[in-house]
């Protein structure tokens, strides 16, 4: 067992355990938001940077402080270890310059992407990012690309988060999807753009954490504020079964896998169960999903994102550079926020 | 008097590519010695007495490197040479490549001998293609010789060494992404830890070398650590190959003792021979692109008045507020009629460019910074705008996976720091700014 001290709060946690996980296991605030990181995908993360944290004593052995910023989500505690999320205002920037750079090319017309309200970009945007973006050139753009009939690929949105290419590799067989080129102009690919028919593909749109892999058989239907997500299940003999529904009135738009609080999805499912049972008699249904507090479908969305957002503009704005923090930890206590 | 040569003394002589002038010139010498009066262990404290730094930027000791070298029961270790030599101002490992191949053949198999790897992989860079030949053609000969393969020398080690040509890729260069290629895969660079020591390539302990550290080992083992480590000043012991280029007489590849003075190495005529066509020295980037570039004052002198040494510290004297680093020797100099910010853009492309795209701020800031200062070239730019370079590049620094961001990020924080003025008349006077050296010259804006 190791014991970490993350933003003031100490928890012990087994050897082995990220930082991030020992951020999840504290819960509220000072989580670490993540981008790419998928708790059900293995070697995920790393890529995006959002999850950055100071480590301010290394651990009781060796207290010397982390020479920079680290990924939570690929660094593992140590035991006496420190670190600093919200406490830390250059993390803070630092984050609110990946943020930046993950929107500077990334078109900003949120009113006609499908993800809009269920997008992990826009969260992050509205909770870590600055009012403007300061990028003045022209964006890149890439033509939209049919992955089979069920999937389609829209690379301009894509933040190269490399969790479809995970997807694609441990739980469909036959690796046909990756990564080509290279710096920003890498673009997500099929072998030759092979259509991927495997019976988990499916999955690589529940995992996408923006607009870059849209359900064919969805898009555009309706906005996600418009729908209503219901938890059922049915005995399937391919994959878990355990899926969400998204009724509008009585119809069923969409089946996808159910998420947890981080967007991150539980048990995967087959496309049988996502494209073939559209049908409230294929499914029992277990009740309403329980929704997110950073859902748009929640009632009071963006309400409850302010008080975060409140707390990181006030932490990156109201110090200066490296200087310690004096804000008591009280007021980062996740049983305060909510 | 000239310095100690060790790894060039006879790159002069006709025929030292082949393995018969090479043996006839001590050749293979080290290695005999290596297997047959030496312990692998030996040969380790040799080279950690020698105090051998990492030839291929960053500097970390040889000998400690090697020690960290995981040894599990019956798990095959590795020995892989870097030779993809892509930072631009280095040139070095192809020209000792190039010279004398057999030097590097020798070196992979002594110190092959000395880390238990029963295999091991030159990775050269794809525009190295006739140099990739000329090194499978010296490995050949070794193997004839009975120098590679099954019971070398009688010794009873059995090597292997393969030359594996790149696709040409910068990347590549960096040493988990140039295991990843090496195992046919796309050259991203790894999440660290794990180290390759514990897990390298094809996830077996690994130790990755520069094709000049590996060289050195043939003068360490066969003078010993010791000697080695007579030459030189202070931690930076032995000799040091220099990638000499830019506006210099003598353009090339000098082998120093370190500790030279940096302006001997510019001026005198036994390395550089001063600035071309008698002009004055601007600026120099002293160990390859992506190292912080300093005006000439401080180039020669620290911060504190005190003759600049070729050597890590004297170079890395007053970190990055008056100092650079020496990086892989890559020594660019520029005269006074170099525009700083024309060839900070260059180096801006050059990342952009060769960024691999896993992370994010270097996949997009890298594309920013150069966009930006194409910008600032064009007479579009404004003040606003260096100072938002200057947000950019901190924003990448120390946040990325591998140091790729780190040196796209340092020749624009260092050209910024030592050349703001510049900068500030591209804002002012970019459209009038076509001819650079007739503008320099018209507006007296060098005053060295
Ligand atoms: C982007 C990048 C490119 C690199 N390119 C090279 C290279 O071309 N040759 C090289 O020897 N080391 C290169 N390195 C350093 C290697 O990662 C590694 O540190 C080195 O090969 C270790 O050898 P050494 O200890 O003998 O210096 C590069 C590092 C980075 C981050
Ligand atoms: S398509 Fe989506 S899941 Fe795949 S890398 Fe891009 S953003 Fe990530
Ligand atoms: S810093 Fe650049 S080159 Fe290195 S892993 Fe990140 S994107 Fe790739
Ligand atoms: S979530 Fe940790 S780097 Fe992306």
């Amino acid at each position: 067992m190791a014991k970490v001290t993350i933003d003031g709060i100490t928890i012990e946690v087994p050897d082995g355990t990220t930082i991030l996980n020992a951020a999840r296991m504290i819960g509220g605030d000072i989580v670490p938001p993540t981008m790419c990181y998928h708790s059900k995908l293995k070697t995920s993360g790393g890529y995006c940077r959002t999850c950055l944290v100071k480590v301010s004593k290394g651990s009781e052995k060796d207290p010397r402080p982390m020479p920079k910023p680290v990924a939570s989500c690929r660094t593992n505690v140590m035991d006496g270890m420190e670190v600093e999320n919200l406490l830390s205002p250059e993390i803070l920037e630092a984050r609110a310059g990946v943020v930046e750079f993950l929107l500077a090319n990334h078109p900003l017309d949120c009113p006609v992407c499908d993800q809009a309200g269920e997008c992990d970009l826009q969260n992050l945007a509205y909770e870590n990012g600055k009012v403007a973006t300061r990028y003045e050139f022209q964006k890149r753009e890439f033509e939209k690309i049919d992955i089979g009939d069920k999937i389609q690929l829209h690379m301009t949105r894509c933040i190269l988060c490399y969790r479809c290419v995970k997807t694609a590799d441990q739980i469909t067989d036959g690796r046909v999807h990756g990564v080509l080129n290279r710096g920003d102009v890498s673009e997500i690919s099929t072998y030759i753009q092979n259509a991927i028919d495997n019976d988990f593909s499916g999955n690589m749109i529940d995992v996408c954490p923006v607009g870059a892999l849209t359900d064919k058989t969805f898009r555009f239907k309706s906005r996600v504020w418009y729908t209503k997500p219901v938890d059922a299940h049915r005995d399937c003999p391919k994959c878990s079964g355990k899926v969400r529904l998204w009724y509008k009135g009585e119809e069923v738009l969409r089946v996808t896998g159910r998420k947890d609080q981080y967007g991150e999805v539980q048990d995967w499912i087959c496309n049988d169960c996502r494209y073939e049972k559209k049908n409230t008699s294929d499914w029992v249904i277990e009740g309403p999903s329980h929704v997110l507090r950073d859902s748009v479908i929640s009632a009071n969305h963006y309400e409850s994102l302010k008080a975060l957002k409140a707390t990181i503009d006030r932490q990156r704005k109201g110090l200066p550079h490296g200087h310690k923090t004096t804000l008591g930890h009280g007021a980062l206590d996740p049983n305060n926020t909510h | 008097m000239a310095g100690k040569k060790l790894l060039l003394a006879n790159d002069h002589i006709e025929g030292i590519r082949s393995l018969r002038v090479y043996r006839q010139h001590g050749g293979y010498q080290s290695l005999e010695k290596a297997l047959k009066q030496m312990t692998p262990e030996q040969i380790v404290e040799e080279v950690k007495a020698s105090g051998l730094r990492g030839r291929g930027g960053a500097g970390f000791p040889t000998g400690m490197k090697w020690s960290f070298l995981a040894k599990p029961e019956g798990v095959a270790r590795y020995l892989v040479c870097n030779a993809d030599e892509s930072e631009p101002g280095t040139f070095k490992d192809r020209y000792l490549m190039e010279r004398i191949p057999h030097i590097l053949i020798e070196g992979m198999i002594a110190s092959s001998f000395a880390l238990g790897a029963r295999t091991s992989y030159i990775y050269i860079r794809g525009e190295y293609f006739y140099v990739a030949r000329i090194l499978e053609q010296a490995i050949a000969e070794a193997y004839e010789a009975g120098l590679l393969g099954k019971n070398i020398l009688n010794s009873g080690f059995d090597h292997d060494c393969y030359v594996q040509v790149g696709a040409g890729a910068y990347i590549c260069g960096e040493e988990t992404a140039l295991l990843e290629s090496l195992e046919g895969k796309r050259g991203n660079p790894r999440i660290k830890p794990p180290f390759p020591a514990v897990a390298g390539l094809y996830g077996c302990p690994t130790v990755v070398n520069n094709v000049e550290t590996i060289a050195a080992v043939v003068p360490i083992i066969r003078d010993g650590g010791a000697a080695y480590a007579s030459i030189g000043i202070g931690k930076s012991t032995g000799t040091k190959l220099i990638s000499a280029s830019g506006h210099l007489n003598k353009p090339g590849v000098y082998e120093i003792e370190l500790g030279v003075p940096v302006e001997e190495f510019i001026y005198s005529d036994e390395y550089c021979g001063g600035i071309r066509n008698g002009k004055k020295l601007k600026a120099v980037v002293a160990g390859g692109s992506s190292v912080p570039i300093l005006p000439a004052e401080l180039i020669l002198k620290t911060a504190n008045g005190e003759p600049r040494l070729m050597s890590y510290e004297s170079l890395a004297d007053g970190g990055f507020a008056s100092g650079t680093m020496l990086g892989s020797g890559g020594f660019i100099a520029m005269d006074e009629d170099t525009s700083i910010v024309k060839n900070l853009w260059n180096f801006s492309r050059f990342y952009h460019h060769e960024s691999c795209g896993q992370c994010s701020p270097c996949r997009e800031g890298t594309g920013w910074m150069e966009k930006i200062l194409h910008k600032i070239l064009d007479g579009n730019g404004t003040l606003a705008d260096v100072d938002l370079l200057w947000d950019i590049q901190s924003k990448i620094e120390g946040k990325t996976i591998c140091p790729l961001g780190d040196a796209a990020a340092w020749p624009v924080a260092s050209a910024i720091r030592h050349f703001r003025k510049e900068f500030e008349e591209y804002v002012k006077n970019g459209k009038n700014i076509r001819d650079v050296k007739h503008y320099y010259r018209l507006n007296n804006l060098v005053e060295i």
